[in-house]
């Protein structure tokens, strides 16, 4: 038999035809970047390759990097590899990589959704051998109601608070989560200020021209009650901190696949959760797994051992990728680690 | 049950008391009479008796969502709920109805009298016809444990805004042996208080903590000191001719313990007492350990073996009621002096004697005597305001508990499961061992004790540091050092140690300590001698 387009090893997906990885965890010569968030897009390697559309932000978090564009499809011969890049749905820019050696092509997904959320690109279903598929949400739990559901109550929650003169804070990552929210939500009730760390990523993505409302920067000279009844969006863990003072008496929120749990839903301690999600559900990693018309599935981030054994007794030929920790399945890691959870 | 689910919703969507508390008391102004007695029933800890158990609901939910059984079975412990789990993998309802609270605990309380297959018909027909919240809750009503962010005192609060009526005289009408069953809301709660009847126990006076010195409490003069009993706090009543035992938790333990049928041989009818049920030895005159009362507490009816050998009796803290009448409102002194009188000179077969008040004249007097607490199998030392009214409900000021401080021991964490409900996707039990020679051996669990944060990072550890899995248990490294606090210790011979402990919770995380420094099973063992 031949050897497989992709192997798993301890820095992450390799690629021996080509001799690069995708999304690897430990430095490397050359890697191919399916999106911005931290635990994809790591600092150190020599040379990175990603789309057009995920380079700004990148290079706004990793700094100074030896990095190449390429348009999404556009197809790419690296070694005896011919790679593309696919939208994911993720957030702005992010992709699945497809990658072709002697006839067999094998797709990583990278983190998805199958949905679209009118601000990313939306995914586009590719055809392969071998799938990759995260599956943060991997469970028969999860499943999103339609975004307009969510939209709705996210206006009704800040209306309702601006309405009587309080603020609506919501913890939503810096990049991907708030700029959804930002797209989602109704301008037309009141101000919506930012955190830095969000502001600083709107700035980015502006700059390359996704449509966002307009939004005022929390600076430390600004006054609360100079914006009465805002909507305030920040990084989760800015909810905690003495940065939230300025706002006493706000009500809280956070929007996250997580708060369809109740269990985390009330650790997080905020008034309301909104079932948000950048990743796809239940029924989204069926279709998208089915779409691929791939014999050979391999699971990565999320609920992987139970997710692996379901495909198996469904018919598919799933394995489970090994993780930086060992093999094992580790629910919480996405539920501890910043952005790979939301 | 549209307008009890919204109620959950609003309950459930915030985190301020004040908030939680109107959304009741709207309720309880809006709703049908039967079920606001039913919201008060389940929020007072009463609920349906359960007609289904929760391995036929899961086989049935995982039938309805079309998944193997094992899926939903892996799926609950990561949602740390059943209830809510079935909920989530269900189909949506086919149709939609606006049935009363009500009509679905009727439902379920009918189930009793069908077969198996027509109990599976109606609860998928139910399924069938609720949306996810309301499923959640029709679901909660089967597996119980109606825990949803609303305490007794705060359900008591949002009715007494709602009635006008004072919130000490509504939780004495809500305790008792009623349920929705017997009474109805306008006999429960609107009619004059006459209408109770025998068996109603008073609402239990709780104390504080104290955590500072007693000097803070002023003068010693103005106060009792007495002993803090480790047993069960209870209420012996006799009225009507008959007699009734209710603990703390508000359960009927009269059938438990036979031994207070004899209190109406010496006391009059119209008696009230509030005190601690211990196991009692004669011989010593004290108390026998707590796991001699515990083997008591298991068992509704009792073999005579047990009887003769664990006895028990009530140690009298206080007078509540005398000839019929309610004697709350009277000074601590009176009622304690009325109570001696009522006492003394019962003979030694009475199940009741007066827990003795400690003579002292300086705190430091008293603090030297609590010391002396474990040899009496005492916890501690109670402080009340001798001019105190028995009030209802824990509240500050007239009333302390002055415990010793806990008993420790160094260990290493060597299992650890994950908690469900709030804490579900937390590590959160564990098991902990001590050394013996190069052996580790367990000795106790703990849950509690430590913050969210160092939750969460020995979530993160233990995750990293798996050794091995036995199903939803994992043995990790033996590195983490964490002090066991616990009240009592004493020989036991189911565990592996041989020891059993009172209460043990983590007390801290000894980061400054490598495993090989933690205690060893001697070192307990030492504890054993000198306190169990």
């Amino acid at each position: 038999m031949a050897q497989p387009v992709l192997t798993f090893t301890d820095r992450g997906i390799y690629c021996p035809a080509g001799e690069f990885f995708i999304d690897p965890w430990r430095p490397v010569d050359r890697a191919l970047i399916t999106h911005g968030h931290a635990d994809h897009a790591r600092p150190g390697h020599r040379r990175y390759l990603a789309t057009h559309a995920a380079l700004p932000v990148m290079r706004h978090r990793l700094g100074e990097i030896s990095a190449e564009g390429i348009g999404y499809a556009e197809q790419r011969r690296i070694g005896d590899a011919t790679v593309s890049f696919h939208p994911a749905g993720h957030l702005p820019g992010s992709a699945q990589v497809r990658v072709e050696v002697d006839g067999q092509v094998w797709v990583v997904s990278g983190d998805y959704k199958t949905t679209p959320d009118g601000l990313c690109e939306p995914f586009e279903p590719v055809r392969c051998h071998a799938f990759i598929s995260e599956c943060t949400f991997g469970l028969p739990v999860f499943e999103w109601a339609p975004q307009a559901v969510i939209a709705d109550e996210i206006n009704a929650w800040w209306a309702a608070n601006a309405a009587t003169g309080r603020a609506s804070v919501l913890g939503a990552y810096s990049l991907g989560k708030a700029q959804r929210v930002l797209s989602l939500v109704d301008p037309g009730i009141a101000p919506i200020l930012t955190h830095g760390a969000v502001e600083a990523t709107n700035a980015v993505l502006r700059d390359q021209g996704y449509r966002l409302p307009d939004t005022a920067y929390v600076t430390p000279e600004l006054k609360a009650k100079d914006y009465p009844g805002a909507l305030v969006i920040a990084p989760p863990s800015a909810l905690g901190s003495p940065w939230m003072r300025r706002f006493a008496g706000a009500s809280t929120a956070f929007a996250s696949g997580w708060m369809a749990l109740r269990g985390v839903r009330r650790r997080r301690a905020g008034d309301r959760g909104f079932v948000l999600s950048d990743h796809a559900d239940w029924p989204g990693l069926h279709q998208a797994i089915r779409e691929t018309g791939a014999e050979s599935i391999y699971v990565t981030h999320g609920y992987t051992d139970i997710f692996a054994r379901w495909l198996n007794d469904a018919g598919w030929q799933a394995q489970v990728v090994p993780t930086e920790f060992g093999g094992t399945e580790d629910e919480a890691d996405a539920l501890t680690e910043p952005e790979a959870a939301s | 049950m549209k307008d009890f689910a919204a109620l959950f919703t609003a309950i459930d969507q915030t985190t301020r008391t004040s908030v939680k508390v109107a959304a009741l008391a709207d309720f309880f102004r809006t709703a049908r009479d039967h079920d606001k007695l039913w919201t008060i029933a389940l929020f007072s800890g009463r609920r349906p008796k359960r007609a289904v158990n929760t391995t036929q609901l899961r086989e049935w939910a995982a039938e309805r969502a079309g998944l193997p059984l094992w899926l939903v079975e892996e799926c609950y412990p990561i949602v740390g709920d059943l209830a809510e789990t079935i909920a989530l993998v269900l189909p949506p309802p086919s149709r939609q109805d606006d049935l009363p609270l009500t009509h679905w605990i009727t439902t379920l309380r009918a189930l009793h009298r069908v077969d198996l297959d027509a109990r599976h018909a109606r609860i998928l027909d139910a399924w069938d016809r609720l949306d996810a919240t309301e499923r959640f809750l029709f679901n909660k009503l089967i597996t119980g444990g109606f825990r949803i962010g609303v305490s007794r005192k705060l359900m008591t609060r949002a009715l007494a805004q709602a009635t006008g009526q004072d919130e000490p005289v509504l939780a004495h009408k809500l305790m008792g042996g009623w349920t929705p069953e017997t009474t109805s809301y306008h006999a429960l709660i609107e009619a004059p208080d006459a209408e109770a009847d025998d068996s109603r126990p008073y609402p239990f006076y709780l104390a504080y903590q104290l955590d500072d010195a007693p000097e803070g409490l002023g003068k010693p003069e103005d106060w009792l000191a007495e002993w803090k009993w480790d047993g069960i706090r209870g209420q012996v009543l006799i009225r009507g001719g008959d007699h009734h035992v209710w603990s703390r938790g508000e359960e009927l333990m009269t059938d438990r313990f036979p031994e207070f049928a004899r209190a109406k041989d010496f006391l009059p009818t119209g008696t009230v007492i509030d005190g601690e049920i211990v196991a009692w030895d004669e011989d010593a005159d004290q108390p026998l350990p707590f796991n001699a009362l515990q083997q008591r507490i298991g068992r509704k009816t009792v073999p005579k073996k047990l009887l003769r050998e664990a006895p028990v009796i009530l140690l009298a803290y206080d007078l509540l009621e005398q000839d019929g009448q309610d004697l709350r409102d009277i000074p601590l002194g009176d009622r304690r002096a009325r109570l001696t009188a009522l006492l003394d000179g019962l003979p030694p077969e009475a199940p009741l004697r007066a827990s003795g008040a400690i003579y002292f004249e300086t705190w430091d007097a008293l603090a030297r005597t609590r010391a002396t607490a474990r040899d009496l199998r005492a916890e501690g030392v109670m402080l009340k305001r001798l001019d105190s009214p028995y009030l209802s409900g824990r509240k500050k000021g007239d009333w302390w508990k002055w415990k010793l401080d806990p008993l420790v021991v160094d260990a290493v964490m060597i299992y650890a499961q994950q908690g469900s409900g709030r804490r579900a996707n937390l590590f959160t039990d564990f098991t902990f061992a001590l050394w013996q020679d190069d052996e580790l051996v367990p000795f106790a669990k703990a849950y509690s004790g430590l913050t969210d944060a160092e939750f969460n990072a020995i979530t993160a550890w233990v995750r990293k540091n798996t050794l091995q899995r036995f199903g939803p248990v994992r043995q990790v490294r033996p590195e983490h050092v964490f002090e066991i606090a616990f009240e009592g210790i004493q020989p036991s011979p189911r565990h592996k140690s041989g020891i059993a402990l009172r209460f043990p919770r983590m007390s801290r995380w000894r980061h400054d300590k490598t495993a090989r420094e933690a205690n060893s099973l001697d070192d307990l063992k030492d504890l054993l001698n000198a306190f169990g």
